[in-house]
């Protein structure tokens, strides 16, 4: 049984707003992680506010300029079969469709999915950890496998859980925010805060601000978009190892690429060296090998983690080859 | 080990579902007054939305296999204890109670969604439907007899969320291929393994929902 909240749900975008400022409520979009945190007691709140009756926030439309402006309350599947998304940015259908389980799938929504909290068994368990305001981060020492290899910087080794962060962070994508001060849009790449900024904290929202929608920027000529999820079973789970691709590609070559890791760091985790070894270059055998050795360059392994490194490698490998094959095609 | 939905019953000498059931669904508003939380409907203020406050007992009305029950829930409740200990239709099962294993699966307006993982006061104004809906009179709809007829489970226990999945399935994608199929019913975990037999039994269902 859940412990007693009280429950508000608004009709409007400002009442919400208004709700969410006071005190330590919190937000319910499909409710799918905030059911799961309060039951654990990670989220203690006594005031729910839903936002699920806000209509206005949820469907995708195109943007006069050709991007996608997508809103907030769109469930995961809608976004995984919405005929734009998958015109677009195919790999931001992909990683919709990755996500959690159909039923998961039918209920979670896009803001809640970039907002949700780490899968870390000891944050989600009955230790006090260092996230949750204890004072050690236990899965440094303790079972580690299915932790972070980059970004951790020893002091708490989560993995940022979502798929569709990376394809957004990839594609350049903001969220537009509402909060009692106005309203601020945030780089989806700028979202999400690492553990040396800040331990307690997953994104930069602060109390009191919604996530109203997602705005991505029109495709560029020549856009390859992909994602990849590698996992220890095929039917549902977190992501071990994955990728999302965007690559501006002209003919062979790729002028500009974005590369963000999922499974990989407490953040979705943009590879810089990677991006850099391949932008300019064409997809050859000899530049696909040093994009990936490239990538995992700064990798930090822990104890019983190390199998990620060649994971994400293979991965990438497979992915720029693919990229390859489709460029030819 | 977290206490779980059954246990935070209120003693009255008998159980609720037992009493539910003796008087029939439909009656949740007499049944749950006799329990004697205070009574409140939703407030419905202009400026503020629909509030539900934490310790009252507030009624809402959930369209479940086409008959609206009102019921007096707790905002914390979730649809499945709702569905189970209220109304008293325990044809929706608790396995996981954390949206992993699928057992609590019900359409909500006709698509797949776990129950435990849904507040009641959120299904509102919803169309539900339970196994308990896919009966035709006293004969199994098309999805039941096919589980039945390609013996698709063992223990039976995860059988009624499998059977909900697939009709969800079947309710969006007429005839699905097999990858479809194990896509369809990736959300729904079956320990005894039962799995080949499930998947077709959602080929069968398909077939004996298009005659």
């Amino acid at each position: 049984m859940l412990p007693k909240f009280s429950y508000i749900r608004p009709d409007k975008l400002d009442q919400a707003v208004a709700q969410i400022q006071a005190g330590n409520a919190a937000i319910h979009a499909g409710g799918t992680d905030l059911l799961g945190c309060l039951r654990e007691r990670i989220i203690k709140s006594e005031k729910i506010v839903s936002i699920s009756g806000l209509e206005k926030l949820r469907g995708v439309r195109e943007t006069v300029e050709g991007g996608l402006r997508i809103g907030a309350l769109t469930t995961i599947t809608g976004m995984a079969e919405d005929p734009l998304v998958r015109k677009k940015y195919p790999g931001l259908a992909m990683a919709a469709s990755e996500v959690a389980s159909p039923q998961l799938r039918n209920q979670g929504t896009l803001g809640g999915n970039l907002c949700q909290k780490p899968r870390c068994w000891y944050y989600r368990g009955e230790f006090h950890c260092l996230r949750k305001g204890g004072n050690q981060c236990y899965a440094i020492e303790g079972e580690n496998q299915f932790h972070a290899i980059f970004g951790h910087d020893n002091i708490c080794v989560i993995t940022h859980p979502s798929d569709t962060a990376p394809v957004l962070s990839a594609l350049g994508a903001k969220v537009q925010v509402i909060g009692p001060g106005g309203g601020r849009n945030i780089a989806v790449a700028d979202l999400h805060v690492p553990p040396r900024d800040d331990v307690r904290a997953e994104t930069v929202l602060d109390q009191g601000e919604i996530i109203t929608h997602v705005d991505i920027p029109p495709p560029p000529a020549g856009l390859y978009t992909s994602y990849r999820k590698v996992r220890a079973r095929r039917s549902w789970d977190f992501a071990l190892a994955g990728a999302a691709l965007a690559l501006v590609m002209d003919g062979d070559r790729v002028v500009r690429a974005s590369i963000v890791f999922s499974g990989a760091a407490p953040v979705p985790w943009r590879s810089r060296e990677a991006e850099q070894a391949l932008a300019g270059n064409t997809l050859s055998d000899d530049t696909i090998d040093k994009v990936c050795r490239a990538a995992t360059a700064g990798a930090k392994p822990l104890r019983e983690n190390r199998y990620k490194v060649p994971m994400f490698r293979g991965m990438l490998e497979e992915e720029l080859r693919k990229a390859r094959l489709q460029e030819k095609a | 080990m977290e206490k779980n939905d059954h246990d935070d019953k209120q003693g009255n000498g008998y159980s609720r579902r037992g009493f539910m059931q003796f008087i029939g669904v439909g009656a949740g508003v007499v049944g749950a007054s006799l329990l004697s939380p205070p009574l409140r409907r939703p407030l419905k203020a202009e400026d503020v939305g629909t509030i539900f406050p934490a310790s009252e007992m507030v009624k809402v009305r959930l369209a479940v296999n086409g008959t609206v029950h009102a019921v007096l829930v707790e905002p914390r409740w979730s649809l499945l204890y709702v569905l189970r200990e209220i109304i008293g239709m325990t044809g929706t099962k608790i396995g996981c109670d954390r949206g992993e294993c699928g057992a609590c699966t019900v359409l909500i307006d006709d698509v797949p969604r776990y129950s435990c993982m849904t507040l009641a006061v959120e299904a509102e104004n919803r169309t539900i439907t339970t196994v308990e809906g896919l009966m035709k009179g006293e004969e199994l709809g098309p999805v039941q007899t096919a589980f039945v007829e390609t013996d698709a489970f063992q223990c039976g226990y995860c059988t009624s969320g499998q059977i909900m999945a697939v009709e969800g399935l079947l309710r969006k994608v007429e005839s699905p291929s097999p990858e479809e199929i194990r896509l369809g019913c990736s959300g729904n975990l079956c320990r005894c393994g039962a799995y080949p037999n499930i998947f077709a039994a959602a080929g069968k269902a398909a077939q004996l929902k298009s005659k």
